[in-house]
Formats: C-alpha cells, structure tokens, sequence
C-alpha cells in the first residue's frame, strides 16, 4: 500500500517538474502546436467540404439529356407538360404519352438526344426512367393545388429557375437515405440563400409559419 | 396553439351496433387500404396489427337469453379532458411524434419520428395503438400493390388509425384544384366506412350541423355538469362513448337500442349504472 502511494507521489512530483521545465523553455512547443492545429484545422475543412460530399452523394446521369429552355419557349409555360389530373393530384414528371403529344409523327430536332429518345423509349414504347431532383422521402405529403391552384404560387419559388436550362444536370443520391441532393441543398453546410436552394421539413414549416401564421399539424404535410 | 379554429372540422365517427354483424368487412378494407402488414400468424394478437378491431360483446345469459353484439373499434381520436386536444398518447409522446390536429381533429402518427418507446399504447384506454415488433413482409410482388398514399411501416415504429387522412388530403386536393374552399361530406369517408355492407358506420364532420353524424350524436357544446372534463356528450340517449367518463372525449360514438349493449361501454359498480343510464348531454344547461 505504501508502495503505491509512494509510487504516484513519486509521479506527481516528476509532471509538476516537467511542467516547471516547459514553463521555463521558450514557446517553441507552443508555436508548433499552433501551426499543427491550423494544418489539422484546414485538412479537416478541406476534408469535410471537398471530399465528403464526394463520399456522401453519389451521381447519376440522367437517361438523356433535356432542354427545358427549348420546350418551355415552345410550349410557353410549365403546366402543359407538368399538368394535373382532374382528381386534383399532380402527374410530375411528365409519361411517354405526354411527349408524344408533340413528338408523334416524326423526330423534332436533330440532336443525339432526340436520336436516344426515340430509338430507345418511343419505338420501345418504355417509359423514360427520369431521375428525379426534387423527389421527397416516402413519409411526405405534398399538394401541388394547395400551393399552386389556391394560393397562386409559381413553380420557380421552389423549384428555382430550372425552365431556363439548357442541360440537366447530374441527378445525386444520398447513399445513406436514398434520397436527393435537393433535399438537403447543394450547399453542405445547408447554408440557403434563395428559396428553392432546399427542400426540408423546416423550409416548409418556416414558409408556412410566414403565410398562413402557424406551421401546421404533422398531417397535413405528412402520410 | 392559436389558430382562427371558427371552420375548423372535428371528423368523428357513430357506429351503429345493432346494424353490425360483425362480418369483419371493416378490418379487411382498413388493412388493405392502409398497407397494414399481416403475419404468418394473425391469431398470435402480441404480433398482429388492426387499426380496425371487431370486439364481440355478449350479455352473459344462458340460452335462450343470450345476445351477442360486435363492436368495432377504430382509434377513437381522443380530444382529450375538456376538449382541447391534450389525448391520452399525444401528452405522453416524448419526440412528437403524433399530434392533434385542430383543424380537424384527428389524432396523427408520424412514423419517421417516432422511435418506438410505446409510452403511447400504455396511455391509450382503447388499445387502439400498435406496435411493429418486425419488418413487414409482403409476399413476393404485393408490394405493387400498396396503396403509394400511405407511407409503409419499418419495424420499432407504433401505428394507428388515421380515420384514412389521405383520403381528406386527396378530397382538399380535388377542391383546391376545382377552386372550392370546402370539401363534401361525401368526398371524405373512411375506408371501413364505405366497405361496411350494412351501413353501420356513418363518418363525417360532427361541427356541421347538415352532417348525418351531427344528426344522429346531436353532440352537447357544454361540458357534462357531473363531469366538466367531458365535452359532447350524445343527446340521443341510444348514444354512448366507450368510457366516456374517463374524459379522453373520443370521436368514435356508437349506437344501440338495447340498453345491455350501452351498460358495456364502461364498468360500472353495483347500482351506478341505473343512476347513470338516463343521462345524457342537454343543450339547456351551461
């Protein structure tokens, strides 16, 4: 017993002295220590900000590419592809059938895409597999009437300015939840600067909190 | 929780018990309307989920007096003492993970938020609150056939009766499109009640005066004098709750003629129920 007692007074004794002695030194150790905080600091950001959304969110492109820009200025608004069906629910992503509404007789332009598009989906007659960037999770709810038929909202304040783009971009999942970058937002801090940079709950609850004064019971955006 | 409640919907239930023949036509809808997942073994009742459950009730008499009635219980959607949406499972939950809907009066349960304590099913009165001890197991290719309007249950997760709210969210859906500000009685119904064959089961708004439930329950705006928890009491004497002196004020009414039926609605000592049994809710008093 006295052994040990010895023993870790013993050990007391000799830290307070190398303490002692590193007080006495210069602050080279500190300064090292500064610099190695900054290095680690910067490899970490760089790490979290660069290499781990890489790691996180894998990417997909899209079957072929399309045009928006073009079809919105020939068609004139989103509604006559993105429709809703008498029962009030919202088609989306428009069928096969919608395309062929236009696309029917013959190939309308003479891009690889247009080549893709009907060689592979029209004379298959396969639906497009489309990835798509605003999917929600399962558990969610969404009423396109509500916002847009009663309330006059217009499809850019949260789906951003996508009608004016000539490309579509590459569709990432989240290879943990499945679900959509657009979810979370491009931005990995989920810093938002404009309406349609994100697509969570809080988003939601935040624009309904503005509008109509309260944020709403869990049915009326879940199921 | 302010909101301007003045159109706010309070969706309830009556079921008549001497209209259901306990044919379990409710359940069957209820499970294939809502994806509830069955078991190899439904009649292991630690394991089997029914939001919709078919009780049998008998008048304890020897032959030839015996009587028999089904009851079919639903989530009652409990507005809790006095009304004001504090029910039984709502206080309890501990990740709100289910909330009371004061627009409509429906009690939710939000699947994704909940983390399975089950605190909830020992506060609920009714046993209407399940819990997924596993994963469900469709056999192979019926998952084609879930209804995409509600969202499948993992294992570790309790479910409920929704009173069907994809349903209401699809008649709103319909309405906003067609530019009206208010749904049908018709637009809405449950599942278990359009699947009922004998009509025993009539859903809708027990706010709207021009609604068949209001009709039939007639329920008492004023609390009960012996008891100023309860609120909307039936002033039809055929109505009753189940343990409606408990104060949870559920949604669910039912409906007998015969008195035996409306005794097993609660327990009741010796001699309470005929002090009890011819009162029912006024619109004199308050």
């Amino acid at each position: 017993m006295s052994e040990i007692e010895n023993k870790t007074e013993n050990d007391s004794t000799e830290s307070a002295g190398e303490c002692t002695a590193g007080d006495t030194k210069d602050d080279k150790g500190l300064g090292l220590g500064v610099i190695f905080f900054i290095v680690a600091f910067v490899a970490c950001f760089l790490s979290g900000t660069l290499l781990f959304p890489k790691l996180l969110y894998s990417k997909k492109e899209q079957p072929f590419n399309f045009d928006h820009a073009l079809h919105v200025g020939e068609t004139g608004d989103c509604e006559t592809c993105h429709s809703f069906r008498e029962d009030g629910s919202f088609t989306g992503i428009p069928k096969l059938a919608t395309c062929l509404d236009c696309h029917a007789e013959e190939p309308l332009g003479e891009t690889e895409d247009e080549v893709v598009f009907v060689e592979e989906y029209v004379l298959e007659e396969k639906e497009i597999p489309w990835y798509v960037y605003s999917r929600q999770p399962d558990c969610v709810f969404f009423s396109h009437a509500a916002h847009t038929e009663e309330n006059g909202m217009d499809c850019v304040t949260c789906h951003g300015h996508i009608g004016d783009s000539t490309s579509l971009r590459p569709y990432e999942e989240n290879r943990i939840t499945g679900y959509s970058r657009d979810i979370w937002g491009k931005n990995i801090f989920g810093i938002k600067k404009n309406s349609w940079d994100r697509m969570k709950m809080d988003d939601c609850a935040k624009c309904h909190k503005k509008e109509t004064g309260h944020q709403g019971y869990c049915f009326q955006c879940h199921k | 929780m302010k909101q301007e409640n003045n159109n706010a919907h309070k969706f309830g239930m009556v079921i008549d018990l001497d209209k259901c023949t306990g044919c379990g036509s409710c359940m069957v809808s209820c499970m294939s309307e809502n994806n509830v997942p069955f078991k190899e073994d439904e009649s292991n009742k630690k394991d089997s989920i029914t939001w919709m459950s078919v009780y049998k009730l008998t008048n304890g008499k020897s032959f030839p007096d015996t009587e028999i009635a089904y009851l079919p219980r639903p989530c009652q959607h409990c507005g809790g003492k006095g009304d004001h949406g504090h029910s039984p499972c709502v206080s309890v939950c501990p990740a709100v993970a289910t909330d009371y809907g004061y627009d409509t009066g429906i009690v939710s349960q939000i699947y994704t938020r909940c983390f399975g304590c089950r605190y909830c099913m020992g506060a609920c009165p009714y046993h209407a609150r399940y819990f997924n001890w596993w994963d469900p197991k469709w056999p192979e290719g019926m998952e084609n056939y879930l209804s995409p309007n509600v969202s499948p249950r993992m294992r570790g997760v309790v479910e409920k009766c929704s009173f069907c709210y994809h349903r209401y969210q699809a008649a709103r859906d319909v309405a906003y499109y067609e530019g009206r500000d208010d749904i049908e009685e018709h637009e809405y119904q449950t599942a278990c009640t359009t699947a009922c064959p004998s009509g025993a089961i009539v859903f809708g708004d027990l706010n709207n005066p021009a609604h068949k439930i209001h009709q039939i329950v007639k329920p008492d705006p004023h609390p009960d004098p012996r008891n100023k928890h309860v609120i909307g009491k039936s002033r039809n004497p055929k109505v009753f709750r189940l343990l409606e002196r408990l104060g949870t004020n559920p949604k669910v009414y039912y409906l007998s003629e015969r008195e035996w039926v409306r005794k097993q609605g609660d327990s009741y000592l010796d001699g309470e129920w005929d002090k009890i049994k011819n009162h029912h809710g006024t619109s004199s008093h308050g």
